[in-house]
């Protein structure tokens, strides 16, 4: 089913009613999410994410704007009646009921038409469990379950009643690093095999780009960019969204545009045609920079870390808006151990951004 | 050999030391336990008292050299208890107000403790600010007040009047709102995900998950009515309706104005017996209910 977010809006009214600041968590979200597919919502802390998400679900009500589930307004419908299944970041699970119960439990509340009889409710628990892989667990209490194993129960849970969407609040990260990767591959299956459409709330740029379908990047409430996780990261719209993803991040240096070259410091870096005369912020991703003796980009060598396959160099620039760059090369091209390293750019990772307003300046790549 | 030698003074030292040790530790032990045994005896003894007084008879009783062992165990005492009071009587009545006053009291210490807890309204907390309030009031002058009303009302002599005014608890529902409110708030959401009423979630998942408190609050409710006696005794002077506890201050007295202490002692032996079995099996809960709010019981 196809989910349309329409002007989607959400207010809080200050909680000091003297300073009648009020707080904007989403601030006109227009989106159509196509059916079946897995988004990722992503953003830092505070951008509203998990704000949309609870407006999804029904929990909360939007200040302003629509929800629409295919072709039905759900604006108005409570969470209980709207067919969702919601994955807490902590689980949420009810301590006092076993695995089994736990499952079942979304069923037993179903009423009217969609009631069940208690063999297809245990057939249908089942088979959740089967799908997450803790049909082996059904009488334990959750306490007595491992983090990840408490996490299959949660998505089990959620996908019990087979929701329309299934809805995932940061569900990695109570999870440790190596249970997160496997989980993730886990909830990729699971939606690819069930066919829901999922919306899943990160802070995690990888994780979210890993297993997305489309990634929406969103800030202080306000959408900066949706669209695949390779296409965003290629080609970001602004200078907050090619700082957010990539790990390494970005690397930011000041410079300017004069006479369709590119300078950072002194050094003309490289051909910007069509790009007027002006300072600019300089973004370059970490496997941007080309280890050449006569390169133009010359940057004190701090150090250099072996990483076997690709070799992390980590250098500094005066005109860099951090004190560390970080160049991520292949362990083939011998960097001189000397004083400093030179690069030439690969153009297509040389991104530029306006000064006044951060957004993108594009220039043709030859 | 030198290091031999380094083992086995270095384990003389170890000795040493554990020894001394060990002789704080028993000095503490025995005087942890001497204060422990003191205070039993304290608080045994007049258990004891009512236990030997039940079983004298009453010239013994009223020798001016109390004796500590009974010369004769008269158990006849807690047959004439049993006859002279009307015990059945009390006890059925008794029982009758504690469950029906228990069982309204956690109708209402629940739904009210879930609206504190879990409901948004308007005022709610200058409410509840109030409610606590009131528990500054000691509860002699509620008697006074209560008296007048229920007196106005109409309902002395009767159940009503043993059961009614003190339904509602302060106490518990602070308590229990506490304890709901400790329950976290993802719970309450994901149960609306999963599609249930407030109430439904009020009876799946916060009253198994409160029900140590609710037990606690059960057990102590029942208790309070069990042991209850001034309110009683001003609002119930038809027999019908007397407690057992009132039952027992009355029915022993005779026509001279003397009372029978051996048979009144066999009585409240006989009394206390119920209570003495809730505590033995349920301490856990009292202790619980008791300790958790720090404050009363």
């Amino acid at each position: 089913m196809k989910i349309v977010l329409q002007n989607l809006t959400k207010v809080f009214p200050s909680r000091n009613k003297k300073a009648g600041e009020e707080v904007i968590a989403v601030n006109d979200f227009t989106f159509e999410i196509p059916d079946g597919k897995l988004i990722g919502l992503l953003g830092p802390s505070g951008c509203g994410k998990s704000t949309t998400l609870y407006m999804i679900s029904g929990l909360q009500k939007p200040t302003g704007g629509k929800i629409f589930f295919g072709d039905d307004d759900v604006t108005e419908l409570s969470a209980e009646n709207r067919g969702v299944g919601l994955v807490f970041q902590n689980y949420a699970l009810y301590p006092h009921m076993t695995v089994k119960q736990n499952i079942l439990f979304p069923l037993q509340n179903l009423r009217g038409a969609d009631k069940l009889s208690k063999e297809e409710m245990l057939e249908r628990a089942l088979y959740a469990a089967r799908l997450v892989q803790i049909d082996n667990l059904m009488d334990r209490k959750p306490s007595e379950l491992s983090g990840g194993q408490q996490q299959r129960v949660a998505i089990a849970r959620a996908l019990v009643k087979m929701p329309k969407v299934l809805l995932l609040d940061e569900p990695l990260s109570n999870l440790d690093a190596r249970l997160r990767l496997q989980t993730r591959e886990e909830i990729r299956r699971i939606q690819k095999e069930t066919g829901i459409t999922t919306i899943f709330v990160t802070h995690d740029q990888e994780e979210a780009m890993s297993i997305s379908d489309l990634i929406v990047v969103m800030k202080l409430g306000v959408v900066q960019q949706i669209g695949q996780p390779q296409e965003v990261y290629d080609d970001p719209q602004n200078l907050f969204v090619a700082k957010f993803l990539g790990t390494p991040p970005i690397n930011v240096f000041d410079g300017k545009v004069e006479g369709g070259r590119l300078y950072i410091g002194d050094a003309a870096v490289l051909d910007v045609p069509g790009v007027a005369d002006q300072e600019v912020t300089v973004g370059i991703r970490p496997e941007g920079f080309v280890p050449d003796e006569n390169g133009p980009l010359v940057c004190r060598l701090n150090s250099v870390e072996v990483m076997g396959r690709d070799v992390s160099v980590v250098s500094s620039h005066p005109a860099a808006q951090t004190p560390a760059i970080r160049s991520i090369i292949n362990a083939d091209c011998k960097v001189n151990s000397g004083e400093t390293v030179s690069y030439t750019l690969k153009p297509h990772k040389v991104l530029l951004f306006s000064k006044t307003d951060e957004s993108r300046i594009y220039f043709e790549v030859k | 050999m030198s290091s031999t030698n380094h083992v086995t003074m270095h384990e003389r030292d170890m000795r040493r030391v554990s020894s001394r040790q060990t002789v704080g530790k028993i000095v503490s032990k025995v005087m942890v336990y001497t204060f422990l045994i003191l205070m039993a005896v304290i608080i045994i003894f007049p258990f004891y008292w009512m236990l030997i007084s039940s079983v004298k008879s009453i010239s013994e009783y009223r020798l001016s050299v109390p004796t500590l062992f009974p010369r004769e165990i008269l158990l006849s005492n807690y047959v004439d208890a049993f006859q002279q009071a009307n015990l059945g009587r009390l006890f059925l009545n008794t029982l009758y107000v504690g469950l029906v006053s228990t069982l309204l009291s956690l109708v209402i210490t629940v739904l009210s403790a879930f609206a504190f807890a879990r409901l948004e309204f308007k005022g709610k907390n200058a409410l509840f600010a109030a409610l606590l309030g009131t528990m500054m009031i000691p509860g002699e002058l509620f008697t006074i007040t209560n008296y007048a009303t229920v007196n106005s009302f109409g309902w002395m002599d009767s159940f009503t009047v043993l059961i009614v005014p003190f339904l509602v608890s302060v106490f518990y529902i602070y308590l229990l709102r506490q304890n709901f409110l400790q329950i976290p708030n993802e719970l309450y959401l994901a149960a609306k995900v999963d599609g249930t009423s407030d109430l439904k979630y009020l009876w799946k998942v916060m009253i198994p998950l409160a029900l140590p408190t609710l037990i606690s609050i059960t057990i102590l409710k029942m208790m309070g009515a069990w042991n209850s006696y001034v309110w009683p005794r001003l609002v119930a002077n038809d027999e019908k309706y007397q407690l057992i506890t009132n039952g027992l201050r009355n029915a022993f007295t005779d026509s001279t104005g003397d009372v029978n202490i051996p048979v009144q002692m066999a009585a409240v032996a006989i009394v206390s017996f119920p209570l003495f079995l809730v505590f033995i099996f349920l301490r856990k809960y009292i202790m619980k209910g008791v300790s958790r709010s720090g404050i009363k019981g």
